[in-house]
């Protein structure tokens, strides 16, 4: 089907989200919608998948003017929507997630679900278990399931906001494979992304937004530099690695054994020395997390043992770890790093060492502007976290941080950040290697992992690779690491706990 | 103690189980919903008192009732007004609206203590009745007592069999996730709270009409039925039929407490009756013991295949509650 947006206009308050966007786009193309954090992606989405309502401006379906009031008249009209954090249930079952949503009866179609979901999967090459709960599943089989769901129900308009965040770089390929059937099959997929390779492997046409604008339209093949030019208004690169010599040893990890009631991993030996920066490379729920957590003090290791800075920090607590310089910056920001509700200033006023019963309003509000200022983050002393972008959020984070910290775990630490972000983020962290801090963390983006760690783990369902130099290592070798070949040969690393 | 006194006894227990049934199932559907409703303990009173005065008004037991389910519908929506509509936390307006309807329950209820009025009479089961012992367990009560039973099996059929009640869980779990897919998040929580309003409403009658007839007050011995029922919907796991057995668990703990006082006449009578509410809070933080850090801890400590064992069991007894529970939703 053939959708056309004329003249949308979306505001939130002062914000002008969405500025005048007309675009059309014909069925059974991939069009990828280009643009940096808080271009307007996002709303512009919701606006067709009747999420939000615009505040001026008309959608057309097949030329005919469609009114959304909510996402049902959107699921009526065939189109559907896979948000950016997978709208699930982690709680229940794979099937009930897909029946939940059909729009008839009174009982549960369980059979023909069954049937549906299956013969669904297998058409598209995904492996999806019924009767597994939903929050066993990676991200990317989370998606899947969406996927199929929305099949089911007929959508026939299909949108995916940054789809590829948080998934491994197999369930990638197969998402493409997946899209660019659809496509041929007649469907209209819209592709929400900042990442410029993705739009130049999958998509036939792009649009790209900046500040809520709709700046240009591009077609195959593709210039990047001028896609880039339109995105942030001018060009930008990764630049150089970067060496920062290493100092002594802050993190000993010696024949570490942690487990959950999903996961073992074992016989995981390494150093770690100040400057260092080791990467944490796999699919999603292999391992990595554990590993970061146990060197938190957040997971008690079952067997070896964890030493910082020459101390035995085995089965100690969080908060030791805390005092011997050890800061975990988990995934999920506003879930597990930041408080919902309290306003920046707030934050920096818990994260300061406590001393004293009365908060120093003015010396708080003193550091907080400083931090904000230092950290360019976009945002006041009073506004509230959840306020803030992604990227005002991560930097918010890193500003909470400690001076003098000997060891950063982080998880995703770019995560949902545009280039501009995740390139100012990662100078922060350098700057901090150089003052002798080692950081420890995962990723699921491979170039990240290549271009900024020294080592490389890698981990394939609990199983943890020796460490690989970072400098002499490619895409591909670390890619077929990740799938699992090469594993083969250390049978005694690790083996996986039955369910 | 006959044989046959325990079987008339253990009757007794699913008869004076009935209304706590009823508030526990209500609960559990707006709880579901994604509402609390705090109100509970007053609302039991408030419509134990009221429909009781107006049977004897009226001389019917059936607008009796009426009331009593009209009252709970009120004041439960009450709270999903004020919590839907003008965002006010649903903790304090519960509480508050709990305190208010329990002193309602007693100055109103003044003119019509120790009145003689109507109660339910028992319908026993032709046939099924005269089954040896069965028949007097299972099918020799008033219909209040059939009610629950059915209420328990259908409550459990609707939330995890029907399409609706997949809907139900997830308007508690992920309003946002269940408004992308057609959910009609507000409108569903405002039914779902009336709907367990009126079972909870239901539970006061049964009392004062059925199984503790008449008003005497504040020794009518209904206040702390409505937080026991708020426990057991928690205890359940948001389940009707483990809230049910909760239920039925604590009229046997009463039950026990009067059965055995005389065999043991050095502890205190208050001892015995008073001892199911302690016993039910034990029996809450023994269900919800494995989300602790220390016993994670201590598990990790354990020998490989006693760990896996105690994981699972404790995984198995966790429950989860509805995420979103006390949460607003704003479509849009």
């Amino acid at each position: 089907m053939k959708i056309e947006l004329r003249n949308i206009h979306k505001f939130f308050g002062p914000v002008h989200a969405n500025n005048n966007i007309t675009l059309s786009i014909p069925s059974g193309s991939i069009q990828g919608l280009l643009g940096e954090n808080g271009a307007g992606k996002s709303t512009l989405m919701k606006i067709l998948s009747g999420y939000l309502r615009p505040d001026r401006g008309e959608i057309l379906l097949d030329g005919k003017p469609l009114v959304l009031n909510s996402p049902a008249d959107a699921i009526r009209a065939g189109i559907g929507m896979l948000h950016q954090d997978p709208l699930d249930f982690p709680p229940m079952k794979v099937l009930d997630n897909f029946m939940m949503g059909y729009p008839r009866g009174l009982g549960l179609p369980k059979r023909e679900a069954r049937e549906a979901l299956l013969s669904l999967a297998e058409q598209f090459g995904f492996s999806l278990d019924p009767d597994a709960y939903v929050d066993t599943l990676t991200i990317g089989e989370r998606q899947q399931l969406e996927i199929l769901r929305l099949l089911w129900l007929g959508a026939k308009i299909l949108i995916f906001d940054e789809p590829t965040t948080g998934i491994s770089a197999q369930q990638k390929e197969k998402l493409f494979a997946a899209l660019r059937r659809l496509a041929s099959e007649g469907k209209t997929i819209i592709f929400v992304t900042h990442k410029l390779e993705e739009v130049e492997v999958l998509c036939d046409r792009v649009a790209v937004l900046r500040a809520g604008k709709l700046v240009g339209e591009a077609y195959p093949p593709y210039n990047l530099d001028d896609l880039v030019r339109m995105m942030f208004g001018k060009v930008i690169s990764k630049g150089k690695r970067i060496e920062i010599p290493l100092g002594k040893p802050v993190l000993q990890v010696k024949d570490l054994a942690v487990e959950d009631y999903r996961l073992r991993i074992e016989g995981v030996n390494l150093e770690v020395r100040e400057g260092e920066v080791i990467g944490l490379a796999g699919m999603e729920g292999s391992g990595q997390r554990h590993l970061l957590r146990a060197c938190a003090g957040l997971i008690r290791p079952v067997g070896g043992e964890i030493w910082v800075d020459g101390e035995n920090m085995t089965g100690k607590t969080y908060h030791s770890f805390l005092r011997k310089g050890v800061a975990y910056l988990p995934a999920d920001r506003m879930k597990e790093g930041l408080v919902p509700g309290l306003t920046l200033s707030e934050h920096f006023a818990l994260a300061q060492e406590q001393t004293g019963f009365v908060i120093d309003r003015a010396a708080v509000l003193k550091r907080t502007e400083e931090h904000i200022k230092r950290f360019n983050i976009r945002g006041r002393p009073d506004s509230t976290v959840e306020s803030l972008s992604g990227g005002n959020q991560q930097r918010a984070l890193l500003a909470l941080l400690r001076p003098n910290l000997r060891l950063i775990l982080m998880e995703h630490p770019t995560r949902g950040l545009d280039m501009e972000s995740a390139i100012w983020v990662w100078n922060t962290l350098k700057e901090r290697c150089r003052q002798r801090t080692a950081i420890f963390f995962m990723s699921s983006d491979l170039e990240e992992i290549l271009h900024y760690s020294d080592r490389i783990l890698v981990f394939f369902g609990g199983r943890v690779s020796e460490p690989l130099d970072a400098r002499t290592t490619t895409v591909e070798q670390l890619g077929q690491l990740i799938g699992g070949r090469g594993f083969e040969s250390q049978p005694e690393a690790a083996r996986e706990v039955a369910k | 103690m006959s044989s046959h006194e325990i079987i008339i006894g253990l009757a007794g227990v699913l008869f004076t189980a009935a209304p706590i049934v009823f508030a526990t199932i209500g609960e559990t559907f707006t709880e579901r919903a994604g509402v609390i409703n705090l109100s509970v303990n007053g609302t039991i009173l408030l419509s134990a008192m009221s429909s009781f005065a107006v049977a004897v008004s009226t001389h019917s037991i059936f607008w009796g009732f009426v009331a009593g389910i009209v009252v709970g519908m009120g004041v439960a929506l009450t709270v999903a007004f004020s919590s839907i509509a003008l965002k006010q936390s649903q903790v304090a307006v519960g509480f508050v609206l709990t305190l208010m309807t329990r002193d309602l329950a007693y100055f109103l209820g003044n003119p019509y203590m120790g009145l003689q009025g109507p109660r339910v009479h028992n319908w026993p089961i032709p046939v099924l009745s005269k089954i040896p012992v069965l028949g007097t367990l299972l099918f020799n009560f008033d219909p209040l007592t059939y009610f629950s039973f059915i209420l328990i099996i259908a409550a459990w059929w609707w939330i995890f069999h029907t399409r609706p009640g997949l809907i139900l869980r997830a308007i508690g779990e992920r309003p946002a996730a269940a408004y992308v897919r057609g959910a009609p998040v507000n409108k569903l929580r405002y039914l779902y709270t009336a709907l367990g309003g009126a079972l909870v409403g239901l539970a006061g009658p049964t009392y004062s009409l059925s199984v503790k007839a008449g008003w005497k007050g504040t020794i009518s011995g209904l206040d702390g039925i409505g937080w026991i029922a708020l426990a057991l919907t928690i205890f359940g796991g948001w389940d009707p039929v483990r809230g049910a057995f909760g239920a039925y668990l604590f009229a046997l703990l009463q039950w026990l407490g009067l059965v055995l006082q005389p065999y043991m006449p050095n502890i205190p009578s208050q001892v015995l009756q008073v001892a199911p509410f302690p016993l039910m809070i034990l029996t809450l933080l023994f269900v919800n013991i494995g989300n602790t850090e220390w016993v994670k801890r201590t598990l990790a400590g354990l020998p490989p295949d006693a760990r896996r064992w105690a994981t699972r069991i404790l995984r198995w007894m966790q429950v989860v509650p509805p995420s979103a529970l006390g949460t607003t939703f704003e479509e849009e």
